[in-house]
């Protein structure tokens, strides 16, 4: 079977600092991978490079097997056609109301009427637990908890076959973040998407995942299933899974 | 500090400036021609770029015509030319000052504006969510304030050499003893095509030029309040420093026969 995505020797840096140093990454069709790592490693570049925010300095990028490493333009437009991203902010746009927000991919990138696309927004409300009145209100006087689910609404609307979680649960509480869990993992199967998320928090990382990796230095140091991570013998994983300041990761703390 | 160093690393910064200016520059051209237009964001971008400009512009233009024409009076009273006030007002007005005036008032309204609204889209990622909904971040959001900006100038110039003349007029009859009739007809038959077409054509370039450095540097603000607060200085100095240039290079092109 065809990885949905696949990284290989993905390479970038910023100046002199080397972020991303040879990142190979294979996805399967819907299946849900976290990558883990701390602060500053690379993550959302990884993400980035994938969406074609950021440009690799090498490497490949493949979705469903094709080069979308360089394409740009109504090409790339396809292609972004089959994502859909939550981000860490929930970066909902503030000078329209919420539904709009979730219908904006259908009514601006793919042309469908204001009043469909309105019908569809409603549902995928519905579906993260927000009622029809939340539509009329906007993004500023949301909850955080709330932002993130018009966040995931909007990444669900429409259907995409993959979708990205930028950090779901930071910045929320640990009630909130365990219903947000709860909420990517039941959706996320629900539409039959591709799943690949980022964060540092590790019950959210269990909880969401089938696969879990590690980008330590610019590279995956390991990856495996989830229920494995306790049992990977990388001191490296182990150090980050426990949260211990002792251990082979040196964190750069300025004195 | 090694001064050769400050000097090279300060080439180095404004040449990448003008490289990334200049690609900018070329991407939104490129997009202005390709599909899909944005009526709705061009529709609301005239409202918030023209129409909400005209009290600022026409209250600045008002108040210079007056100036002028009080300037004009009590210069050329030392040596007894004071009856050609209407004529250098409208000339003046038309040619210079309405452009100029306009060009720097909206300058500090709307680049300022673009510059922190864009910035902001950009420091809470919502530009990057724009791409992940299939929209295209240059059509969306700086076409429709090129488009807008570019239309709105030339119009809100005329708006202002009218008023400007108009200032002119009434200090001229109110406190300088002309005739109204005789200022409007000497204005009428003084002013030539030529000195309104340029005046507009100037206005056309810096509309262009407010749009285009509220948007450049919008999209490149980093970090967060206070990356947003440099972008939309960065966006009205610029833009400001730009019109003023651009206005000694249009003069000189379009007077020189």
């Amino acid at each position: 079977m065809t990885p949905k995505i696949q990284l290989i020797g993905v390479k970038k840096r910023f100046g002199s600092k080397v972020v991303l140093d040879g990142v190979d990454l294979t996805i399967e069709p819907r299946s849900s991978l976290v990558i883990i790592g701390g602060s500053g490693t690379g993550k959302s570049v990884t993400i980035k490079s994938i969406l074609g925010i950021i440009r690799p300095d090498e490497g490949t990028i493949l979705v469903d097997g094709e080069d979308i490493t360089h394409i740009k333009g109504a090409a790339r437009d396809r292609v972004m056609k089959k994502f859909g991203m939550l981000f860490q902010g929930a970066a909902l746009f503030d000078s329209i109301p919420v539904w709009e927000n979730v219908a904006f991919g259908l009514i601006q990138g793919r042309g469908m009427k204001r009043s469909q696309a309105r019908d569809i927004a409603m549902q995928k409300l519905a579906k993260v637990g927000l009622t029809a009145d939340v539509g009329e209100l906007f993004p500023v006087e949301l909850s955080g908890g709330m932002q993130k689910r018009v966040g995931l609404a909007r990444a669900i609307a429409a259907d995409p076959e993959i979708i990205f979680f930028d950090e779901p649960t930071t910045g929320l509480d640990p009630i909130m973040a365990d219903v947000i869990n709860d909420l990517i993992a039941s959706t996320v199967k629900d539409v039959g998407a591709t799943a690949l998320s980022i964060t540092h928090d590790m019950a959210s990382a269990r909880k969401i995942s089938d696969r879990i990796a590690m980008l330590y230095g610019g590279k995956i140091i390991w990856q495996g299933p989830t229920a494995d991570i306790d049992k990977s013998g990388n001191p490296y994983v182990d150090q980050f899974i426990n949260g211990r300041a002792e251990g082979p990761i040196k964190m750069a703390v300025k004195a | 500090m090694n001064p050769f160093a400050l000097i090279g690393r300060s080439t180095m910064n404004l040449l990448a400036h003008i490289g990334r200016l200049s690609v900018f520059t070329g991407t939104a051209l490129a997009a202005i021609v390709a599909p899909p237009i944005y009526w709705k964001m061009i529709g609301q971008q005239i409202m918030r770029i023209g129409y909400f400009s005209l009290p600022v512009v026409g209250l600045t233009a008002f108040f210079t015509g007056g100036a002028l024409a009080l300037q004009i009076f009590l210069g050329g009273n030392r040596f007894g030319t004071e009856a050609v006030v209407p004529q250098i007002v409208v000339l003046g007005i038309t040619r210079e000052l309405g452009p100029v005036i306009a060009g720097l008032m909206v300058a500090g309204r709307v680049a300022a504006a673009i510059a922190a609204e864009i910035g902001t889209m950009k420091v809470t990622e919502q530009i990057d969510a724009l791409t992940t909904l299939a929209t295209n971040p240059i059509k969306y959001l700086v076409v429709p304030r090129l488009i807008a900006a570019v239309l709105c100038m030339p119009i809100l110039v005329a708006i202002a050499d009218s008023i400007g003349v108009f200032g002119g007029y009434v200090v001229a009859t109110q406190s300088m003893g002309f005739s109204g009739g005789t200022y409007l007809k000497n204005t009428v038959d003084f002013a030539t095509q030529a000195d309104i077409v340029s005046g507009l054509i100037k206005a056309g370039v810096f509309g262009f030029i407010i749009a285009l450095m509220g948007c450049y540097h919008g999209f490149n603000s980093r970090g967060g309040a206070q990356g947003v607060g440099s972008a939309t200085t960065s966006a009205v100095v610029s833009s400001s420093i730009l019109i003023l240039a651009a206005n000694y290079l249009l003069t000189s092109l379009l007077f020189s026969q």
